[in-house]
């Protein structure tokens, strides 16, 4: 598989337990999802960088009801779980599970709280695959 | 890019219609388009011909996966006797209704048509809540922020988070804003959920009294509203009452030539300012706070009608949560940045204040069929430029008025400007 600027490639690093950016080669300008396209100048000469993994919370939500995918990982109104939007260190934000936090307390989660990269496995055989999270250092 | 800041022609809505908003088991998206319509057609002051109709543009999210109905335009057009004008539908999620409008004053400008049929519509209530989740969904990046658990909810959740963050807002604030809208949807015979928190409140006791259940102890709405188990949590810190309802519901306006609109009306309103922006997925935006897409539609609306933020005198906005509302009266130009979140409760927002918002009642009380949304809050300043919005009416005249309607978490956002010649 080659590795085209495309969310399956994407996923297929995430697979490989890396989160990977894209980079224009002209302009330098880092995006995260990757872009196949700079819309800074338009270049298509774009490469893969691999991210750090180190962030901060930008912005959360503790859901109480969420979409049947995660109702069948056993989330529910007594159970909630948390989603947020990190800050990279490179300066990119991403939407991600958050993990290490009390979605049951959500007062206690404060935005900008350092957080480091997890790859969490979900389904098993053609529906296996990698979710991307963080979690409280 | 190149916007241009005039219409070649000017257009005036001389009709408009909608359905009762609700939950209907017993109606299709095509039963409540037509309920719309034939409200339309007696809204026109000195009749017309609805032959005359050239066009038709209907904004509709997903007939698809609520109805099992796709390529509804057609359909539509049929329903009402239109067959075989040309028939569009819009498809810009929450925006669908409002990029619909904006798609009728586009061909009226262009000359290609004199008279416009725009309509929404939308009949969610069919699938159970989860499923209805999950289709909403669908209209953020199913590639990124959906694995990541994000549900319609949990975004606005996640801006409001930023919000708190950043400009010290408490969830008592966005309840100031679900009592304003509800106290407007209390006066709104269309709406879905046409009732004050108080009175909703004190139903819940009347109804647990009369089936001898243990009677709920509050003293008044806040002790309801702080209730996890009257108001509990969608995605924190959004509780029920900050969410806007499913709700099956249509709606649909006339546009004519601006030169013609005396042939149906002495009281016409035109569309002066038009404007419509993209944006990014919410990770992808250096603002959390506000919506880049609501303020440059905004601004391109205001350009075109030559006038200010100031001179607006109400607005329906895009409250599908009440968070929205806030971040929507600041990506206006209304309020100042981290200063909208305290106006519902100092009352600048209420009908009687300064800066009427959601007279109808908003997303959140008169209820949220998504592609018909855009369209309903046409209908409502419609309604209060001609003084003809009954017990909501506000004190003051309004001769100018605005629409903002947003699409996914600010993905599409279509503003426009109206005035009353």
């Amino acid at each position: 598989m080659s590795n085209e600027f495309t969310s399956a490639t994407f996923n297929k690093f995430l697979g490989e337990h890396k989160l990977m950016g894209a980079r224009c080669t002209k302009c330098g300008g880092l995006y995260l999802p990757p872009r196949a396209i700079c819309p800074h100048c338009y270049s298509d000469q774009i490469e893969w960088i691999e991210m750090s993994g180190k962030a901060t919370l930008a912005a959360f939500a503790a859901v109480f009801i969420g979409p049947s995918t995660l109702q069948a990982e056993g989330y529910d109104r007594n159970n909630p779980y948390c989603a947020g939007i990190v800050e990279l260190d490179e300066g990119v934000k991403i939407s991600a599970r958050i993990l290490g936090v009390d979605a049951k307390n959500p007062a206690s989660i404060a935005i900008g709280t350092p957080l480091t990269i997890e790859f969490m496995e979900r389904g098993v055989a053609e529906q296996q695959k990698t979710v991307l999270a963080f979690k409280t250092i | 890019m190149h916007i241009k800041k005039s219409l070649p022609r000017s257009i005036a809505i001389v009709g408009a219609g909608m359905s009762k908003f609700g939950a209907f088991p017993d109606k299709t998206g095509r039963d409540l388009f037509v309920e719309a319509f034939k409200e339309l057609s007696g809204s026109i002051d000195k009749g017309f011909d609805p032959k005359e109709i050239d066009e038709i543009y209907v904004g509709n999210f997903s007939s698809d996966l609520f109805e099992g109905q796709a390529h509804n335009a057609p359909i539509m057009a049929d329903a009402v006797g239109l067959v075989p004008r040309s028939a569009t539908r819009i498809e810009d999620a929450c925006a669908s209704g409002g990029v619909a409008l904006r798609q009728g004053v586009m061909a009226i400008a262009s000359g290609l048509a004199d008279m416009v049929l725009v309509g929404g519509f939308e009949r969610m209530t069919a699938l159970p809540t989860a499923q209805v989740t999950d289709t909403l969904a669908a209209a953020g990046d199913t590639l990124f922020e959906i694995p990541a658990g994000f549900t319609f909810p949990a975004f606005y959740a996640a801006m409001a988070s930023a919000y708190m963050h950043r400009y010290g807002l408490k969830p008592e604030h966005l309840m100031h804003v679900a009592l304003k809208n509800h106290a407007n949807g209390a006066l709104n015979p269309k709406a879905q959920f046409g009732v004050t928190v108080p009175d909703w409140m004190q139903g819940r006791i009347e109804a647990a009294k009369k089936k001898n259940k243990p009677v709920p102890t509050w003293q008044n709405e806040w002790d309801f509203l702080h209730d996890d188990a009257a108001n509990p949590l969608v995605a924190w810190p959004l509780r029920l009452f900050d969410c806007s309802p499913i709700t099956d519901g249509a709606a649909c306006v006339l546009l004519v030539a601006a030169d013609r609109a005396r042939e149906f009306t002495d009281n016409p309103i035109t569309i002066i300012g038009s404007g419509q922006a993209s944006g990014m997925p919410l990770h992808d935006r250096a603002e959390l706070t506000s919506i880049g897409a609501a303020k440059i539609a905004a601004q391109q609306a205001y350009e075109m009608a030559g006038v200010t933020a100031q001179d607006i005198r109400i607005a329906e906005v895009h409250d599908c949560f009440t968070i929205a509302e806030v971040i929507a009266s600041e990506d206006l130009g209304f309020f100042e940045a981290g200063t909208g979140y305290g106006m519902a409760e100092d009352g600048v927002t209420a009908r009687d204040g300064a800066k009427p918002i959601n007279t109808s009642g908003g997303l959140k009380a008169k209820g949220h069929p998504v592609g018909a949304s855009g369209v309903a809050q046409v209908i409502e300043v419609w309604k209060q430029m001609r003084g003809e919005a009954g017990a909501r009416q506000v004190p003051q005249d309004v001769p100018l008025a605005l629409t903002h309607n947003v699409g996914g978490t600010g993905q599409t956002c279509a503003v426009h400007v109206f005035e009353r010649k």
